[in-house]
């Protein structure tokens, strides 16, 4: 017994030794010696914020990145249960549970950003500032995390057996699943609408009325881009805990969303360059920044909405895997182009913003917070397998 | 493409008119790419 007992104890060890855990191991302890000093020291301890720059990276990349990621769990349940595409049935755990994480570390992070966290319900509860968009955002991210608990709390009611409560929420699928994409909408739109009171610290080319638009419908192939990159990392180290079903749908979801990414991209590329006509803005793009803007739209929007079309034309998923990859790198690009390069373009460069390295800590922190967590809860839950006593929905 | 507007109506003349005419040509070229997109689709008879 005692000899088992060690056996278990030493491949649970060899099992932690391996490189990826260490590497999250130190990560994750670093990230909670800086969680310290930001919460003893304050933002000026930890951060290069300023009066030029009170939003750094962890609005650039936590927020505007983490949410617009995030837009895969809309847009899975929004085909599955809305559309009534069977097919993408597998893909709406995984994407609900990667949605529900991202949107809760997205919560966790602004205790990072906000200078007094405690009073982060504050807009929610005590003094409601309803002409602001930041209060609409607030409160949009607090009811759709709500929704996306219980959505997601199928896989919890399934875990524990709980076939009562479960088959309560599944009756609810359609009326959650229409709350999230209104939901969804308003505050994926709001986001970019954050930046409509800035239009002289913005540089032209990003500046645009019709920001909200662009971000909402960036976010659409976001989620999807983000749905097909997670399938493709889970059937690649998370194999083992798929079943039959996942495994063999895997490609009909990879061609499915890559064809709607395709046309969705195509069609923001266009709205994207309407902006810049309404607003007449083509004398920029010979200018620095004008060949960065060109650079974000024919190297993250035009190349991948392409190389989608492609991949689905040949039926080659490998292609669209890197397409997924390079959408996301072109959303975190145009977040970050957004927040942080074309905000205050006109400052001089040595009063412009550049992160803290404890800052960059602290995101990789959140980051493999969710993938941690992720793994943990694809382990025992079944977010990538059928359990066999429920019937499927 | 640097212009100089004299009037609000002349700016929005402008812009509206080349927007308008970008569209035009964005919806065809929509059309185009979801053919180029599903070219190779095989027909689904569901009848």
């Amino acid at each position: 017994m005692n000899a088992t007992t060690d056996r278990k104890k030493t491949a649970l060890l060899e099992l932690l030794r391996t490189p990826g855990n260490i590497l999250t191991a130190f990560i994750l302890a670093l990230g909670l010696c800086i969680t310290v000093l930001r919460f003893t020291k304050g933002l000026a301890g930890v951060t290069n914020l300023n009066d030029n720059y009170p939003w750094g990276i962890w609005i650039s990349f936590d927020l505007l990145c983490g949410v617009a990621l995030a837009a895969g769990g809309y847009a899975a349940t929004t085909a599955c249960h809305l559309f009534g595409l069977k097919d993408f049935r597998t893909s709406v755990r995984p994407a609900v549970t990667s949605a529900f994480l991202g949107y809760a570390f997205v919560v966790l992070a602004l205790h990072y950003d906000v200078g007094q966290p405690w009073r982060l319900v504050y807009p929610i509860f005590l003094s409601q500032g309803t002409s602001s968009v930041l209060f609409e955002v607030g409160l949009c991210v607090f009811i759709y995390l709500s929704v996306l608990a219980l959505e997601w709390s199928i896989a919890v009611f399934e875990r524990l057996g709980w076939k009562k409560a479960r088959a309560r929420i599944v009756r609810l699928t359609i009326p959650l699943t229409v709350l999230g994409v209104i939901l969804s909408t308003m505050h994926q739109s709001s986001l970019g609408a954050l930046y409509l009171i800035a239009p002289s610290k913005m540089h032209p080319l990003w500046y645009s009325p019709f920001i909200p638009v662009f971000f909402f419908v960036s976010s659409i192939f976001a989620g999807m881009s983000m749905v097909i990159f997670e399938g493709s990392l889970a059937h690649r180290f998370l194999r083992g805990q798929m079943d039959e079903e996942h495994i063999r749908r895997g490609d009909a979801v990879v061609f499915g969303f890559g064809k709607a990414a395709s046309i969705t991209m195509l069609g923001y590329l266009l709205i994207r360059l309407y902006g810049v006509a309404l607003d007449d803005n083509w004398r920029f793009l010979p200018t620095g920044y004008g060949l960065w803007f060109i650079a974000e739209l024919a190297g993250f929007v035009a190349l991948p909405s392409f190389l989608y079309a492609l991949g689905v034309r040949e039926k080659n998923t490998r292609r669209i895997r890197f397409a997924a990859l390079l959408t996301i790198a072109g959303i975190v690009l145009n977040r970050f182009n957004v927040s942080l390069v074309a905000f205050n373009w006109q400052l001089a460069p040595e009063e412009k913003y550049f992160p803290h390295w404890m800052e960059i800590a602290v995101s990789a922190f959140i980051v493999t917070l969710i993938i941690t967590a992720y793994r943990l809860i694809c382990a025992y839950m079944p977010i990538l397998r059928d359990d066999p006593d429920f019937e499927t929905h | 493409m640097d212009n100089v507007f004299y009037s609000l109506q002349d700016f929005m003349l402008h812009t509206k008119t080349l927007t308008y005419i970008l569209m035009g040509l964005g919806l065809p070229a929509m059309l185009g790419w979801w053919l180029f997109l599903t070219g190779r689709d095989e027909e689904i008879r569901k009848y």
